[in-house]
């Protein structure tokens, strides 16, 4: 048994050496699915004989890690994934070049008005994706829920317990639906709307997949995901439905070039063709389901099938009332991750039961009007859905400093871990306070 | 159990002692203090202890450390009321059915990533196969997945084979003389059972129940496929995985978890100290098992059909979500297929091999350190040799993670000599990896089978001119080898099923082993059909893995004793 291990141990460690000595392979290392990547292996390798494409799937954080803990000159050449600010820290880290000469030129600008490549070229949009809900049709009707249309639809009471979505903290994309929300609604509106919503989730899943995944199997009736999931979902089989809300914020998935990669020229072919018009055609297979980055009018004058139905991403970013504001974005950045996590994620539990309390003594005081119930009940409603952080704050440049500044600095650390304790300990006792006003509403009623 | 006076620390003891603490230093303490210095390092690089203050400081915190204590004691509970009465049923009493017992009580440990937690949620989950059936027929629905609670349930029905299975190998281990002696002097029934046959087994239990303390306070993926974030390891894992943001404080936690997870074993090796559970004879006769009445059968049979049907239905999951085409709020898939695993063979056939490899040479690497580590902490002198268990036990509290991030920077542009080829793009480094992880699991099982093991045995022996290793080979390692076998198996089982680490080092997918391969398909909507397929293949290899390491350890047993016999 021994020396079977050690002679198969020995031809593999021979077979792997060999394997990574081979001239012209493209190394990948991409978070995204394996149809999408096996498709885009198969038609590269088959346009350009002789290159070989090497997929490595991590997730984005432990992809990023990879790439950073790698010496120059071993590193994978491509990068590939969603979340823009995973690039943006690999860019600042000196982990990318730059490949404008990559760039599709009959692709627009801007999908909305939000910029497909970033200024600077440091890694380009490969594919476009949008936020909307995903739900499961059999849930649905088993709880006769009625199906949503828009975001500010999921406050109501009867979506209690039905939904669920990821936190900004754990997926780029769901950090950009908060901040269209607030940028659309007012700071402290939009976080009322959020608190609504989150007080409605049966959980803040720590993956984005986790959403896609719940809905999927039934354990969620409602998610907010982002289209692809949702398409892919119907697509593959299951029982659901994906709808785009009117306001919704558009972004590319992104691809780059990692700074000291192996294979340099190969890899700029490789990303070449992603965004090219053959690339970019592969992303209408039904198991994919992502929308290029070209408008489908170009698509289709270049020969290709737009499949009927197909969201046209430009359109839904035209009806956004949000001109998206990146800059304001970036500044305040991990004050709403944080935000969300001291005041939602870890305190779910506090803030589902004030939700409940007051859904119940709304249900109540629609029967039975009263006037003290319906004070105590408002309230109520402001003790649960009013933001730890006010607009004046957040427009405070020291306060966004602080946590804009290195965490490994002590004084730092202390400033930020202080200001999360405070968050937490004042959410956990609003949602508490939230509950008891609730309550004494319902009791005024009966 | 204190080494006597002829045995002075020789230079064998000195060469294996610094032999096992080379490896720790240099596959787990030194990468994992390359990643951790963050906790104790301010901006300018200058040391300082005020992040921990931060920690202290945070009502979050406070609350995360009680919820893990809450968690992990109620789940060595719940794993010990599902353990105890199994093992005492298979080794006391003459049980049909035993050996299933002994084979499945095993697979609950092997719950595929990603698919196993699935897998609960189409059972047991909020809109689950149980909680759809309940709705139909009686109109309620059990919280089973929600809460604190929720991770009780689903930690205890997946770690209570760790006591289970050193309980087992504990009471075998027990001489039938000890139960004789004591039935003669009137004893018998629960009497004799908590008085006598319970104490001696003891190591056996605590090596388990511990094992399952700290894994479970460790453990971070269960609590947040349940969507508990209020736990210690979760906290520290979503801070130390948040994109663009290196948080100190992940990395404090987990400091903390460390020492944590070093005083439960401390403590637990604590109350074993200065008990003597060794008996002489082995091999010969054991523990007598006796007839169940009428009543007393079906109520054990009873209990042990329902114990397994809990414990199993995830399995059962995995196997239907294997060949559904669509299973989704509903109690039973649509329909069914056999897709899936065409899908798989096609695919991931290498990943199978890769499996065997890494796990069969981390589980074996694994025994070789655990034998050493206990036989110099039981049997020498050696100063300070407490540290190897608490160095090799603190790998328990270390994310995987965290451990692959330290071995990409301690072996940074170091080449395999005479090739440009990386040390960690090898699939060494997930091989060590899975070692050092494990280890603690093979540590236990052969500290407890060495503490049943009498000095008198090894001193005879060494009266009769054999000498030291000689003893170690064909006196002590014999007479441990369930306890090894034990080891050998809960570390094979368990690296069959990493995945933290392994995301990360797998460098090529020629490499890639079949917990990766899970975690591929599991990405996509359409990848879980056959993420499921491959589970199941996971789970049949890992058993006849297993049983296979049974037969061999059996076989080789045999042989010695036949050996020892003509000798």
């Amino acid at each position: 048994m021994k020396r079977i291990f050690k002679h198969t141990a020995i031809a593999a460690l021979l077979a792997a050496a060999i394997g990574a000595a081979q001239a012209g392979t493209v190394t990948v290392v991409t978070s995204f699915p394996k149809e999408l990547t096996q498709a885009y292996k198969t038609a590269f390798e088959k346009a350009h004989p002789g290159i070989r494409i090497e997929i490595l799937n991590k997730n984005t954080v432990q992809g990023m890690a990879y790439v950073r803990e790698l010496p120059a000159g071993q590193r994978p050449d491509v990068f590939w994934a969603s979340a823009p600010d995973a690039f943006e820290v690999l860019a600042g880290q000196g982990l990318l070049e730059p490949i404008a000469d990559l760039v599709n030129k009959s692709a627009p600008a801007r999908v909305g008005a939000y910029p497909i490549n970033p200024p600077d070229f440091k890694y380009l949009g490969q594919a476009l994706a949008g936020y909307g809900l995903m739900w499961n049709t059999r849930y649905v009707a088993a709880h006769k829920l009625s199906l949503p249309r828009q975001w500010a639809e999921l406050v109501k009471p009867q979506y209690f317990g039905h939904l669920a979505m990821s936190s900004p903290s754990r997926s780029g994309t769901t950090h950009l639906t908060v901040e269209t929300l607030l940028q659309g609604e007012g700071w402290d509106k939009g976080w009322s709307q959020i608190l609504q919503i989150a007080g409605n989730c049966a959980s803040i899943t720590e993956r984005s997949f986790g959403v896609p995944d719940g809905v999927n199997n039934g354990q969620f009736g409602i998610g907010l995901v982002i289209d692809f999931f949702g398409l892919a979902g119907k697509y593959s089989g299951f029982p659901v439905d994906f709808h785009y809300p009117d306001v919704t914020a558009v972004v590319p998935a992104n691809i780059g070039l990692v700074t000291g990669a192996k294979n340099k020229e190969e890899a700029r072919k490789f990303i070449a063709y992603t965004v090219s018009f053959e690339g970019q055609q592969l992303l209408y297979d039904p198991k994919i389901s992502r929308l290029p980055i070209l408008t489908p009018e170009a698509m289709a004058a270049a020969g290709a099938r737009v499949p009927a139905g197909y969201p046209n991403p430009f359109e839904i970013a035209k009806r956004a009332k949000v001109q998206f504001n990146s800059d304001l974005s970036e500044a305040r950045y991990n004050v709403v991750s944080a935000v969300f996590d001291q005041t939602i994620t870890f305190r779910l539990k506090e803030l589902q039961a004030a939700t409940k309390a007051i859904h119940v003594a709304e249900a109540a005081l629609a029967k039975k009007p009263n006037a003290k119930g319906a004070q105590l009940l408002k309230e109520a409603r402001e003790a649960a859905y009013t933001p730890v952080v006010d607009t004046a704050k957040v427009a405070d440049q020291a306060f966004l400093a602080l946590f804009a500044a290195n965490k490994k600095d002590a004084a730092v650390n202390k400033g930020v871990t202080a200001l999360e304790n405070h968050w937490n300990t004042s959410a956990r006792q609003n949602y508490e306070r939230a509950r008891g006003l609730a309550e004494q509403a319902l009791a005024a009623v009966k | 159990m204190i080494p006597t006076g002829w045995r002075q620390v020789g230079a064998g003891v000195w060469l294996a002692g610094a032999l096992v603490l080379g490896f720790l230093f240099l596959f787990f303490v030194l990468p994992v203090a390359q990643v951790f210095i963050t906790a104790f390092l301010d901006a300018d690089n200058s040391l300082t202890l005020s992040h921990f203050g931060a920690f202290f400081g945070q009502a979050l915190m406070r609350e995360a450390f009680t919820n893990s204590l809450y968690v992990a004691l109620m789940s060595a509970l719940w794993a010990s009321v599902l353990a105890v009465p199994l093992a005492v049923l298979t080794v006391r009493f003459r049980f049909r059915g035993a050996l299933l017992i002994q084979t499945l009580g095993v697979l609950p440990l092997i719950m595929p990533p990603f698919v196993g937690a699935v897998a609960l949620q189409l059972i047991f989950g909020r809109s689950g196969s149980l909680n759809l059936l309940l709705q139909e027929y009686f109109g309620i629905t059990l919280p089973i997945m929600e809460g604190l609670n929720g991770v009780v349930f689903v930690e205890a029905i997946h770690y209570f084979p760790f006591i289970l299975m050193n309980l087992t190998v504990a009471l075998r281990n027990i001489d039938g003389a000890m139960e004789e002696a004591a039935l003669n002097l009137g004893c018998r029934g629960w009497r004799l059972f908590g008085r006598v046959v319970f104490p001696l087994s003891l190591p056996g239990f605590v090596a388990g129940a511990s094992l399952v303390f700290v894994k479970v306070f460790d453990d971070l993926g269960t609590p947040l496929v349940m969507g508990q974030t209020n736990l210690l390891a979760p906290q520290a894992y979503l801070r130390i995985t948040q994109v663009g943001l290196e948080d100190p404080l992940g990395y404090v936690i987990s400091v903390i978890m460390i020492g944590f997870s070093i005083a439960a074993m401390a403590l637990s090796a604590r109350v074993l100290r200065g008990r003597d559970f060794s008996t002489l004879q082995k091999g010969g006769t054991g523990l007598q098992r006796r007839e169940l009445s009428w009543w007393g059968a079906v109520a054990a049979h009873a209990w042990v059909a329902l114990v397994l049907l809990v414990t199993l239905s995830p399995h059962l999951g995995v196997l239907l979500l294997s060949v559904a085409q669509v299973w989704s709020f509903s109690p039973l898939p649509d329909a069914y297929t056999l897709q899936h695993y065409t899908t798989v063979f096609q695919e991931s056939s290498g990943m199978i091999r890769n499996t065997l490899v890494y796990c069969g040479l981390a589980a074996l690497l694994d025994v070789v350190l655990g034998v050493t580590i206990a036989y110099l902490i039981l049997r020498t002198r050696l100063p300070a040799r407490q540290w190897l268990d608490g160095i090799a036990t603190a790998s328990l509290a270390v994310p995987g993670i965290v451990l692959a991030i330290g071995f990409l920077r301690l072996f940074k542009g170091v080449t395999v000599p005479g090739t440009e080829m990386l040390i960690t793009g090898t699939w060494v480094a997930i091989m060590l990896a899975y070692a050092v992880r494990r280890l603690p699991y093979a540590l236990r099982s052969c500290m407890a089978a060495l503490q049943q093991l009498h000095q008198s045995l090894e001193e005879a022996a060494q009266s009769l001119g054999a000498t030291r290793v000689r003893t170690i080979r064909r006196v002590m390692v014999p007479l441990m080898a369930g306890g090894i076998l034990a080891g050998f198996v809960t570390s094979f089982i368990t690296a069959a099923v990493e995945l933290s680490a392994t995301i990360l080092l797998v460098s090529a997918d020629s490499q890639a082993p079949m917990s990766y391969g899970i975690y591929l398909y599991m990405q996509s909507v359409s990848g879980r059909g056959p993420g499921a397929a491959l589970g199941v293949l996971a789970i049949a290899v890992v058993a006849v893995g297993t049983y296979l390491s049974h037969v061999v350890v059996e076989r080789t047993q045999g042989l010695t004793a036949h050996n020892l016999n003509k000798a």
